[in-house]
């Protein structure tokens, strides 16, 4: 019995962190900065959500004070996925309204960010380091 | 009144959960100030329908489980796309249509879209739902309508 317990414990931990690993590949691999937000959205989600499953399973069976660690793992749970997406929501309306053009195949955005009328803007911040990663 | 309730059974659970002590005074420090806190957010108007959404308890028992799968299910989606040594990535941002009938529906309804891993929404005008999907085709609206409709049972409400 504990030996399972153990097992599923790490299994759960493990993909947590398989998820957290593989979402952060994302926020290197992908282009731009709202495909970037779905690999964060994987961190979020699955990586924290496993992880915490994994404690909670670990805590639920070490016995001890119910109110003491399960109930505030849950509630970090529950905060977290609550909160999260509202994160996401403000940065890419903020990336939106700011002027970032989102990446696509077609190539009509780069994922760089559009000069303001009258603004300077150096080649460097042009966006084709970033255009070409999947092309 | 009756979600003035809900909100001081909810802050009273917090207060003897977080602080774990159940000796007398702090019980009694804890009655006060969750009685405070409740009436202070009655005055100020802030319990009602968005905040205390307490009706659909019920409901939410039967939308959690289900969107906690279509989270993992768009979770694995997403890290073989990243995984893949070419990423077939098709980003674009698309549009739904939102058939909830209250803001708090589509509040949950947008939220959903954000938290399953493949879509985040950009925007939401009146019943128009603005999305980013990182590969528009596997986008084909079957899903999202799924989501839809159980969100707008969530909230109550006859699907069409």
């Amino acid at each position: 019995m504990e030996m399972a317990v153990t097992a599923l414990t790490w299994v759960l931990l493990m993909a947590g962190a398989f998820f957290l690993l593989t979402g952060a590949l994302g926020m290197v691999r992908l282009p731009d900065v709202f495909t970037r937000m779905h690999a964060a959205g994987m961190t979020d989600t699955m990586g924290a959500g496993l992880i915490l499953a994994g404690l909670l399973v670990h805590t639920l069976a070490g016995g001890g004070d119910l109110a003491a660690v399960p109930v505030r793992l849950l509630l970090i749970l529950g905060f977290l996925w609550f909160t999260s997406p509202i994160a996401t929501h403000a940065t890419a309306k903020a990336a939106l309204s700011g002027g970032v053009r989102p990446f696509t195949l077609a190539g009509e955005g780069s994922g760089a960010r559009e000069p303001a009328p009258g603004e300077a803007f150096s080649a460097g911040q042009s966006g084709e380091r970033e255009g070409g990663a999947t092309s | 009144m009756n979600r003035a309730l809900w909100l001081w059974g909810i802050l009273f659970a917090l207060w003897l959960l977080l602080s774990g002590h159940f000796e007398t005074l702090f019980i009694v420090f804890g009655l006060v100030t969750c009685t405070v806190a409740v009436w202070v957010s009655v005055r100020m108007g802030v319990v009602d329908r968005e905040s205390m959404p307490v009706h659909l308890l019920g409901r939410a028992v039967a939308y959690v489980p289900w969107l906690v799968w279509e989270v993992f299910k768009s979770n694995v989606r997403v890290a073989r796309i990243i995984l893949s040594p070419r990423m077939r990535l098709d980003p674009s941002i698309v549009h739904f249509r939102a058939s909830q009938a209250t803001d708090l529906g589509r509040f949950i309804y947008a939220n959903s879209i954000t938290l399953t891993p493949g879509t985040v929404t950009t925007g939401v005008t009146g019943d128009d739902m603005e999305v980013h999907a990182i590969v528009q085709s596997e986008i084909d609206g079957s899903e999202e309508n799924d989501m839809n409709r159980r969100v707008a049972v969530l909230e109550g409400k006859d699907p069409k």
